[in-house]
């Protein structure tokens, strides 16, 4: 059976939840137009929401390869679309000398696709499949402002020209996944290129589906503890409140304890793998484990 | 009814108007991918045309609320209230509300694209908000969250542009300067409208608390859909429960203004509370010319003196008093409460606001049909 997209967006979020990933129906409709229009998807969120799972989960779903690009500051167009190969090109020279070639016929294999070191733009734009590659472009927030720009062009276009070689266009538009945690606010033009969803904390049901889903063992009632105390720890004004993985670390490290029921000693052990930052464990422990625990 | 645009991209543009109204910068661009996005969906479905505008109209969490505001202004227009700005202003009442009813309009090429509205309330409209089960209460509220009310009009001291009216001399001769002087088209003016503040005070006492709740939501809806509606309790404390109301959820709103008004079912005296109301409130210019609609049944534990002193000085300062008692809607009714006699003769109307069809007998006096 040849792959196919998923038809409607409840569809999806069933296939999705197939790969273990549960989506609700506002983030499912997003990525379903995002595979839809072929328009990149912009996701917002707290850290540890599962946004870069996303762009995992679709790569899966469609049986696709991922493609990921993770942005860093100082982050330029060698590292994230092509680059010649250097060492090879001298080495063809070399060669070339002791054959004793003709000089311009050696500069033009030089600059072929052979020498050329593609990144995971070029590599997304020259992705042949059934199915067109899921490319993510994580942290886009922590790329400069000139990346953005860069990005800008590629994300329209869907094609760069390389200046030795031609221009390259996509034979299919590549699913394309941004993500940004929202340490910078990132330009309104690339914003405006893409569909836009904020991805919330998952509501408890969806919290305990995810829990059961990724640590076997854990059974229903502990993970509900675990969920409701999580989405009390959200509300409390946190630093940083914990995200999904921060959910995990703690149900497996409650498994690992043996725990059955979460109480206040096992929750002030445990807290260092919900909290990373010492005032906000200290936040809450001045405001009383109990209250974490709904009590 | 409501005129229903033939082509979809009409529609689509009238929605892009209502998001600007709100604040939101849409680019042609978007809605066109906005049109897009709707034609891989099932429209039907308005959850997913919810979720569908935020992913292509949207840029930012910050835009949530505003957006949320014009889908809900564009899409369930059906049931708004007041729309027609001059007559025929309660064409349809809200006794209509009950049946779910769903329009769908089709393109030349017999594509659907359907605006759906929805109404999950199937209670019999006559049913007295006394006897709802909290799941019929949970209903009404949703569905009176889907309503758009407007405040009725009042004559501003300003005139306005019109297409017809008094002859605008300053404007026609101002016009002619560019044409050396000679008057080329003539300009009217207008007497403007502005919208007349509404405020409820309502009692809160235990016995009328499910139709406090009941109109409390009704002023909700009109808190939401930005129209001036103001609202008091009248327990043994007068509290402003305004800024409660405008949350977005009724049900939400609801528990903020119970926990606002603590004395929620306490008892009342009528007379001193409204003073209260006056000396704080009305007399400052937050009842002066406006509509004040009064839910009690009429108990004054006080003295009855007064309260119909206090209700001829809040007479003179509003523009109409209307009263609901739910009591009345009891056979063979007298008001013999000695509050509600006592204050009677300062009540333009007098309702009952029991049932969902009474509710609309409230709409019809506050908007003077």
């Amino acid at each position: 059976m040849p792959p196919v997209l998923p038809a409607n967006p409840p569809e999806l979020a069933a296939q999705l939840e197939g790969q273990g990933y549960f989506a609700d129906v506002p983030l499912a409709t997003a990525i379903f137009l995002a595979t839809r229009l072929r328009q990149p998807l912009f996701l917002e969120g707290d850290a540890g929401v599962g946004k870069t799972e996303v762009a995992r989960a679709l790569s899966g779903l469609l049986g696709t390869k991922l493609i990921r690009l993770q942005c860093y500051e100082g982050i330029d167009a060698s590292q994230a679309l092509y680059e010649w190969n250097y060492a090879r090109q001298l080495l063809h020279i070399r060669a070339a000398e002791v054959a004793g070639r003709d000089v311009l016929d050696v500069e033009k294999t030089c600059y072929s696709r052979d020498y050329l070191i593609a990144r995971p733009l070029l590599e997304a734009l020259e992705f042949e499949g059934a199915l067109p590659a899921v490319l993510l472009i994580d942290e886009v927030d922590r790329a400069d402002d000139e990346f953005e720009a860069f990005l800008l062009e590629i994300l329209s276009d869907f094609a760069i020209t390389i200046p030795e070689l031609g221009r390259i266009e996509a034979r299919e538009r590549p699913i394309v996944v941004l993500t940004s945690n929202r340490t910078r606010e990132v330009h309104d033009a690339l914003k405006r290129r893409c569909l836009y969803h904020w991805v919330e904390h998952p509501a408890l049901a969806r919290e305990v589906a995810i829990l059961r889903a990724k640590v076997p063992g854990l059974d229903a009632q502990l993970a509900e503890n675990v969920a409701s105390a999580l989405g009390r720890l959200r509300g409390i004004d946190l630093f940083k409140p914990p995200g999904i993985a921060e959910g995990l670390d703690w149900a497996r490290a409650l498994l690992a304890l043996g725990t059955v029921e979460i109480d206040e000693t096992s929750l002030d052990l445990t807290l260092g793998s919900i909290l990373k930052y010492r005032e906000d464990q200290q936040r809450v422990r001045g405001e009383g484990l109990v209250k974490v625990l709904g009590a | 009814m409501l005129a229903r645009p033939r082509d979809p991209f009409a529609a689509l543009q009238r929605f892009a108007t209502l998001l600007r109204a709100e604040g939101l910068a849409v680019t042609p661009d978007g809605i066109a991918r906005f049109g897009r996005a709707l034609g891989e969906l099932d429209v039907a479905q308005r959850e997913l045309v919810y979720w569908a505008g935020v992913a292509t109209l949207v840029t930012d969490r910050e835009q949530y609320p505003a957006y949320a505001r014009a889908f809900k202004a564009f899409f369930l227009p059906a049931l708004a209230l007041g729309a027609d700005r001059r007559r025929g202003l309660l064409s349809y009442s809200i006794a209509a509300l009950p049946n779910a009813e769903e329009s769908v309009e089709r393109t030349e090429t017999g594509q659907t694209f359907a605006r759906a509205r929805y109404s999950a309330l199937e209670v019999d409209s006559e049913k007295r908000f006394a006897d709802y089960t909290p799941e019929e209460f949970a209903r009404f509220l949703s569905a009176l969250s889907a309503l758009r009310v407007a405040a009725p009009l009042r004559r501003s001291r300003r005139a306005e542009r019109a297409a017809r009216g008094r002859i605008d001399v300053r404007r026609i001769v101002r016009d002619a300067m560019a044409f050396g002087g000679e008057p080329i088209a003539p300009s009217f003016r207008r007497t403007a409208e502005r919208r007349r503040r509404v405020i409820a005070l309502c009692d809160v006492s235990g016995s009328m608390e499910k139709e406090t709740r009941a109109l409390l939501a009704f002023f909700h809806a009109g808190v939401a859909s930005g129209a001036p509606f103001e609202a008091f309790s009248l327990g043994t404390r007068t509290v402003r429960l305004t800024r409660a109301l405008r949350q977005g959820d009724a049900s939400a709103a609801l528990r903020r203004a119970a926990e606002l008004a603590r004395d929620w079912g306490g008892g009342t005296r009528l007379g001193s509370t409204l003073r209260a109301f006056l000396d704080r409130w009305g007399q400052r210019g937050l009842a002066r010319g406006a509509v004040v609609v009064i839910v009690s049944d009429g108990w004054e534990r006080g003295d009855v003196t007064l309260l119909a002193e206090q209700m001829q000085r809040l007479k003179r300062l509003a523009h109409r008093i209307v009263w609901v008692n739910p009591r009345k809607a009891a056979e063979g009714y007298e008001p013999l409460a000695a509050g509600m006699a006592a204050a009677l003769p300062f009540v333009d109307r007098f309702v009952s606001g029991h049932s969902l069809a009474a509710l609309g007998e409230l709409l019809r006096a506050i908007f003077e049909l």
